[in-house]
Formats: structure tokens, sequence, C-alpha cells
């Protein structure tokens, strides 16, 4: 039997705010634990939660950015259940009348572009840490991210593989990213998801029953995950077996997905309106400031790049799909014209290069500036292209910028055509058989000889002219 | 002079002209405590060493020409406001050693004018009672009579104002909780517009109609401590930002043209017929006085204890959630996992009331049980506030009893909840439409109790209840009478 996969996504993003959600304590990542606190997002009894309006801008950005409608009256709502690192007891969040909702986004897979439904975009608030002992039985606790923004994005289940379930948690990760709204960081959790799965057999309307997993801390662990579930509940189904309803944690080490104990996910969260916050109330002047105040957004620049630089859809969607990369593209393009070489050299060697130190594009050693003098130094043939990629690799390793490894380590390209007929005589003379052989027709030996000419100057004999002379000498004969 | 008797204002004339020092004063209300707390039971903590220190603070303020109208006067503060340095258990054993590191706004307001916190007062648990009883500290008596209740949840407060042992006290009022225990022991006790005084430090009953107000020997100290308490807080979302106007202007404006309205439906059965008496006698006085008295309706009365004891319980189960012995406060000591660390710190920290209203809040918002129970309250919520809206165009104010009757004995109706509940038909609509309301004493029963008159205005009209409440002290001379208690 043919299965179809359903797959919808809950997203939680953290909001780049310097202060929390409720109170005026730094969002500050990385302090001494309990440090980032007050007597608000500790809890403390008596006190009152007063709304950060950044929280609130960035949440209409997003919404705006995710073609969603704006609730111009919306509430937040507590959501009640019991956790160490759950202070008051309960979380304030949105529930019955979220800041955003109907919104939608498109992704590309296979070339085919499709729209996602997003169902809901709703504000709240983080809770805190526990840090367990590895080895006495003791959990501490800590409440630095306590009360820090996040918004939660939920797509419709419109996702119909973990491929397309990828491409839509990239897509809106380059949105936050593009709108400034959110680090995106992974691994620290700043940017993370939770993914709602179900099979149905191909052509049925109803959906079947589904599985919630948690716990995938970057984009391939999301799709491998996914693509562990599909099979996981595919086998279970061709047995003739049921899936059970549940949450599971996916398990980067061991690559598969484990349940959570049903205690732990049995709640009744007894939702209602938290009478400490009045409803927001969201004015036309202020979404009209906001809608004029947003980015290019990365759809939009992608198709700038394609129609002004002439770049193909592949890589433009590469370059735009993340927004620090597009910038040091544009960066280096303002040095360096020649867009598609440009990107031919970022799609290629830099990213293979910062995949190989499994580095992200701001940790990047060589400067957009450095990249272009690189490219420049290939067209004005002071380099060759072969050896740019040497210095390119140096540059990577060293951070010095192209002139000096060139310069360092000697590599002008020879373009001399004295020395190099003087190298090449020296050739012809060392190798009289091969010589003969191709004066005899198997002129398949010219890479013999350039090659020999390439050891002799360590690559930096000017390629085409190496071939023209080496062709005039073996041929003169 | 026995200066633990003076009201705010008696006192102050005193400071101003130099007669006396906050130290002295101080010294005095302590003396007063010492004579007859065992009797009457209505603080929780004392603060005794860090008043004094305040005292002489406000007296150096004082000569140095900066002594306002609160400076140097010793308060008692329900024990449900946060005190920084200063315990505050919100009568509940959960909370038995808990010291806050903050001072609530109001807290900080009292402060800065130069208040004396002379202590804690007695509450029932967590707001959660009409009598004191639900205390975990003990039931403060009733300065009238010490076989009966004092009211509550303000009952400390209350108490200590009728027995001399502070100048002037706060309280706070979720469905009635000053002005009915205002009403029992013969004192002013004002409940003011939702958001007229901040909640920030205020520990959390029902958010939605939790307000703190003032409790005080006569009119004029309400409106010094009114005065002093109001205003916007940008640390309480709910709080409005609207001007203070001056309250004491409204004493000496009398009532001539006022139209008092007289609301049937606090008038039905099992209205005590003395207390129905001293309220009537209390309107012919004020329609002497030049009011225009009318009789109105507000229809939907009966169902306000419904709606309440379903609004309240249901914010009380989560406010009360932050009590799990895991930061602070009551931690059980011999719990084996994180779930029986919550439920025996929990059963062992909260009283039979407040387990009782967690429970009841719980189920009023599990899912399936929200429609039909939170959603419906909310609905009768809005027709409550409608009524009020409605009565409003008819007449300025409503005057009404405060309790259907007089304060009654201790251990009557402690274990009975639905017939205490009931006791709280006249104050609950004013929370839950959020108006302005207060309680002025009216008479006294055949057996001496003290009886109170509410008066209740449209939002952020506490002027006109203030002008009522001048007139009926002025023209009934029964504010300011004593109880023999030594």
């Amino acid at each position: 039997m043919e299965f179809e996969t359903v797959i919808g996504l809950e997203i939680h993003a953290q909001l780049k705010t310097n202060t929390k959600i409720f109170c005026g304590c730094s969002t500050e990542f990385g302090k001494p634990p309990n440090t980032n606190t007050c007597p608000v997002c500790l809890g403390m009894p008596g006190v009152l939660p007063v709304l950060n309006r950044t929280v609130v801008e960035y949440a209409i950005r997003m919404g705006l950015a995710t073609n969603c409608e704006i609730n111009r009256t919306n509430q937040f709502a507590r959501k009640n259940y019991f956790y160490p690192d759950l202070p008051k007891g309960y979380q304030i969040s949105q529930f019955e009348l979220p800041i955003c909702e109907h919104g939608w986004v498109e992704i590309t897979v296979d070339d085919t572009i499709k729209r996602i439904g997003l169902t809901r975009i709703h504000m709240e608030e983080d809770a805190g840490k526990l840090i367990h002992d590895d080895h006495e039985p003791v959990s501490y606790v800590d409440l630095n991210r306590t009360g820090t923004p996040l918004i939660e994005i939920v797509s419709e289940p419109d996702l119909r593989s973990p491929e397309e379930a990828a491409a839509y948690l990239r897509k809106l990760h380059a949105i936050v990213r593009y709108l400034d709204i959110c680090d995106g960081n992974m691994q620290e959790g700043s940017f993370r998801c939770d993914a709602n799965i179900s099979l149905r057999p191909k052509g049925q309307e109803a959906f079947g029953t589904r599985t919630e997993l948690k716990n995938m801390n970057s984009f391939r662990n999301v799709q491998k995950a996914l693509e562990y579930e599909v099979r996981r509940q595919r086998d279970i189904l061709l047995d003739g077996g049921k899936v059970v309803q549940q949450t599971l944690l996916w398990d980067p080490d061991t690559n598969r997905t484990n349940a959570m104990r049903s205690k732990e996910e049995a709640h009744d969260y007894r939702y209602f309106p938290d009478p400490d916050l009045v409803p927001i109330v969201i004015s036309e002047e202020w979404i009209n400031e906001i809608t004029v105040s947003l980015p290019e957004l990365p759809h939009q620049r992608k198709s700038r790049l394609i129609e002004t630089l002439g770049l193909s859809e592949d890589d433009a969607g590469i370059i735009t799909g993340d927004r620090e990369l597009a910038d040091y593209f544009e960066t280096a393009l303002v040095r360096y014209d020649n867009g598609k070489k440009l990107a031919n050299w970022i799609m290629t060697e830099l990213l293979r290069e910062l995949k190989e130190r499994d580095q992200e594009i701001s940790q990047c050693q060589v400067t957009p500036d450095g990249l272009a003098e690189l490219l420049t130094m290939v067209d004005k043939g002071t380099i060759s292209g072969k050896i740019a990629k040497t210095v390119f690799q140096e540059m990577m390793v060293s951070g010095k910028d192209a002139g000096t490894v060139v310069k360092e380590k000697n590599l002008v390209q020879m373009s001399d055509e004295g020395d190099l007929l003087k190298m090449i005589d020296e050739i012809i003379s060392a190798n009289p058989d091969q010589v003969t052989e191709y004066r005899g027709g198997k002129t398949k030996l010219m890479g013999f000889f350039v090659g020999q000419l390439m050891q002799k100057t360590k690559g930096r004999a000017n390629p085409q002219l190496a071939n023209q002379l080496l062709a005039k000498a073996l041929d003169n004969k | 002079m026995d200066l633990h008797t003076l009201t705010i204002h008696q006192l102050h004339e005193r400071l101003d002209r130099g007669e006396v020092t906050s130290v002295e004063a101080t010294e005095a209300v302590f003396g007063r405590i010492d004579q007859v707390e065992g009797k009457v039971g209505a603080y929780i903590t004392l603060n005794r060493t860090e008043a004094m220190v305040q005292a002489e603070a406000a007296d150096q303020r004082r000569a140095a020409g900066d002594g306002g109208a609160l400076c140097g006067i010793p308060l008692g503060l329900k024990d449900i406001v946060c005190t920084k340095g200063l315990k505050t258990t919100c009568g509940s054993k959960i909370l038995e050693s808990f010291v806050p590191p903050y001072d609530a706004t109001v807290v900080k307001k009292l402060k800065d004018a130069g208040a004396v916190i002379i202590g804690k007062l007695s509450m029932d648990e967590f707001a959660m009672g009409s009598s004191n009883e639900t205390c975990a500290f003990g039931t403060p008596k009733n300065p009238w009579d010490l076989a009966h209740i004092c009211g509550g949840s303000s009952g400390g407060s209350a108490a200590a104002l009728a027995a001399d042992e502070c100048i002037a006290a706060i309280g706070s009022d979720t469905g009635g909780s000053i002005r009915q225990p205002a009403s029992h022991c013969g004192v002013v006790g004002m409940k003011p517009t939702y958001g007229r005084v901040s909640r920030y430090g205020l520990l959390a009953y029902a958010s939605s109609l939790d307000q703190l107000g003032p409790m005080t020997k006569d009119v004029r100290d309400c409106t010094l401590m009114l005065q002093t308490m109001s205003g916007y807080d940008p640390r309480d979302s709910t709080s409005v930002n609207c001007p203070v106007p001056d309250y004491s202007a409204a004493l000496t404006q009398g009532v001539k043209g006022l139209k008092v309205g007289v609301p049937k439906e606090y008038f039905g059965e099992g209205l005590d017929s003395e207390v129905e008496q001293a309220v009537r006698s209390g309107i012919r006085l004020l329609e002497e006085a030049g009011a225009e008295i009318c009789q109105v309706s507000l229809p939907h009365t009966d169902y306000g204890v419904a709606a309440y004891y379903i609004i309240a319980p249901a914010e009380a189960s989560s406010n009360l959630a932050r009590y799990d012995g895991v930061r602070f406060g009551y931690r059980h000591q011999e719990a084996e996992s994180l779930l029986d660390l919550y439920c025996k710190s929990r059963s062992g920290g909260f009283g039979s009331e407040v387990k009782r209203r967690i429970m009841i809040g719980t189920y009023a918002l599990s899912s399936g049980y929200y429609d039909a129970y939170y959603k419906k309250a909310l609905q009768v919520r809005t027709l409550i506030v409608q009524d009020f809206l409605e009565a409003f165009k008819q007449c300025d104010v409503l005057v009404s009893p405060v309790s259907p009757f007089p304060a009654w004995r201790i251990g009557e109706k402690i274990d009975d909840p639905l017939s205490m509940y009931l006791s709280d038909v006249l104050t609950i609509p004013s929370n839950l439409a959020g108006v302005p309301c207060m309680s002025v004493p009216c008479g006294f029963s055949g057996a001496g109790l003290p009886i109170g008159l509410q008066i209740q205005a449209a939002h952020f009209a506490e002027e006109k209840i203030l002008q009522v409440a001048a007139v009926l002290e002025n023209e009934l001379g029964v504010v300011g009478k004593k109880p023999s208690l030594v």
C-alpha cells in the first residue's frame, strides 16, 4: 500500500529583544545561573507582568512577512501546569486570540513551488532550565531564560514529506533572520521546532493517528527524525498495527525516537485569559509603520538577484536562504561586479570550505572584500584560477588577504615567454621518448608536458600561455 | 492623652504643632497593643524595632519641614502586601516564613509619605473567608464583643482599628473583604475603583477582583489614605492612568441635589431587621440633608455570588500555583519525588478553605467544563456590570446594607461554607463590576454590634461616595464610638 505523509510544524523562535517579555531583566545568553532574574520573572508572590512593546512589534513583523492577518485585539492567556522550571505554575501565552492568524509562505522542493499555510503565530514566555547532576540525584533550576520572549509559529498540516518540512523550516529560519527578530541559533535553542506527523493511505481524506516529535535541534536532525518516523509508522501500518498517539523524543546519538513517559504529557492546561494583562489593541498606524519598515525578504531578494545579475534559480535560492550569506555576497559584489562568477565561487569553494570546517558564514576568515580582491587577481591574470583555490584555502586558515598570500608563497603567475621557453626546452630535452611519441601523433601527451611545466613552475605558469608555447615548441621540430 | 485613640488628622495636627512626636505616638500604639492584643489578636507580625526607626526618621523629616499628612503616622498593613524584609504570610502556613525581597507599590508610597509600619495584620488565609477564621495563625476577635467574628478577610485591620491598635490600616477587598469587617467592627473601609490603586505587591487571590483600600477610624482619614495610595503604576497593567483628584474637597460638598439610589434587591429576603432599620434611618438622614432618594433595580444581584464563586476560585487556582514548595515558603521535608513534593507541600501548607477554592477553580477551568462554568460566569459578570451602568444613569450613588446581618458568633458558620458565601451577597457585585464602594458606620444592633451602610458609585466616582459618607458621619454621630475593651 502506498502512504502519504502529513506533517505540521510548531516552531518556537526566541525574540532578540534586549529585555524579557514581562519584566526589565536582560535576555543575554550564558550568564551565571539565576543572575538575569528579578521578583517578576522569579514568580515571587504579588508581582505582576508588564508587556514588552517590542515583543508585539516583532510578532507583527513576523505576521506581516508571512502573509498573516494581524488580530487588532488580542489577548494573553495562562497555560497552567506544574514544573520546577515554571516559577508561576503557569506560562503566559496566547490561546483564543493570538496576534497573527491565517498566513502562508512558499517553499520550493524539486523545482516545484508550494504554498504552506500558517495557522497562527502567538507570543509567549519561555520557561527556565533544569540542570540534572550527573553524579548525584539532584536537579538545579536556572531561571535566566524564564520570561524570554518567544513566538510560536504553527503550520497547517500541509507538509507532505520530510524534505518539505526541512524546506519550510529553512524558509522560516531565513525570514526570522531577515527580519532580525531572532538569532536563529538552533544549538542554543533560540530557534526550535516540534513536529506532528501521521501517515494515511494515498487518496484517503481523513488523517491517520499522529505522533509528536520533539528534541530535534538542527535542520538535519529534523529531517532525519521525520524520515525515521515515516519508516517507523509505515512499518507499523504495513504490519496491520496501529500508531499510538504519543510524544516522541529524537535521540541524535542512536538516530531513533523514544516515547516520553505518558505521565509527562497527560495535561489539561486549563487555559483562561490572564487577568493581569489587559487585551492588546493594535492600531492601524502601528501596523502601517511596521509594514513600511519591513526589510527585503528572502524571496524578494532571490528574485532581484535572478533578474539583475542573471543568477540561476538554485544559486540565488541558496545564497538568499541565509541572510548573512546573502549580505556577504552583496558586500563582495561592491568590489567585484561579476555576479555570476562570484556566485559560482561562493557556491563551490566558499560553501565547501565552510562545511569542511563546520563553520557559519559569520565565522568565515575571508572577508567579502578579500574574496573580491582574490577574484579580481584571477581576472587580471595575476594568478591562475587553480592557484586561486590554493590561495583561498590559505586565506581561510590564516585570515591573510590574497595579495599577502600570493607574495609570501611566491604564487604570482608566470607569463614571461622567455622564462617559460627556457623551461620548455629543458623538458623537451629531458623527455625524448615522449617527444617522439607526441610527434608521431599521440597528441594526448600534451597533458603530460603541461604537467611537467606546472611542476617546474609550482603551478604558477599561465595555463593558456603554457599550452600555446608547448604546442608551438613540440610542433616546430 | 491616649495618642493611640487618635485619627490620622488629629495626630497630624498635634505632630505639626510639635505637641507630640511620632516616636511617642508609635510607643503609645505599641503600649495599646501590649495592653489589648492578647484579647483581640489582630496582628500576625509586629515590626517594633523597625517601626521605632521609621518614627524617628519621620520626626526628623517633620522637623525639617517635610511632614505630609501621613508622616509619622503609625499604620497597620493587612498581611497580604509585600513588605521588604518583613515577613508576609497572607495568613497561610505555606508562607509562614516568607520574607519578601521587595515592597508593594502601595507600601512604598506609604513609606515614602513617612508612615510608620506597626506590623502585619491578620486575615483569612489568602483572603478566602468572611470571618477571619481561616487564618492559619488564629482568629482575631471583634473588639465590640470578643465572642463574635471581626469579619473577613481584612478582619485584623478592622479589629485593630476598633481596638485602637493602630491609627489607620489598609485592607484588600475581593468580594467585600474591606467593607464587611469594617461594617462588623464599626470603622470606615473603602474599596476604590478597580485600577485606582496599584496591585503590584498585593498577593493575588482573584486578580480581576482584588483591590487594595484604606480602612480608617473616620471618613477624613479615608480621604488622606486614599490620596496617597491611589494612582497609576507602570508595574500594574490593570492600574488606570487617570488623574487623582483632591479627595478631601468632597468632605464639605454636602449631598444637596445628589441622587441617591436605593436598590430594591439589596433589601430582600434574609436581611436582618435591625440592619435594615439602621440603614433606612441613614437614608432618611440623607434625604433630610437634601439628597433625592429614588428606588432603583439591579436585577442580576442574586447571581453575583454564583458568578463570583466560579471566577474567583478559577483565578485563585492559577494564582496559587506558585506556592509549590520549590522556591520559597513551606516545603514538606519527606517528599520522595517531584510530584510527591508538590502534593505534600501543598496539602500540608494550605488550609481547607483554600484547598476547597483551588479545587472549585480547577474544576471550573477544566476542559469540557470551561464553557459551562467559567465562560457562563463571565457572561453573568457582564450583566452585572450593565446593571450598574443602568443604575448610574438614574442616580449618583447606591446605598444599601453591607452585610445582611451583624457579626455572628465565632464558629457559627465555619462548617457551613455555603451560608458563609451567601453572607457576601451585597458586597460581591461591586467587585464584579469594578465600581468603588465603602462601608461607613450607621448604627448598632440591640446587642451592641456595629452596623455599616454601603455606598457604591460609578467607576472613579470615589468623591461622591466620600460626599455621602461625610454627611452620614456628621449627622449620625456613630463614627468614633469605641468599644469598652479594657
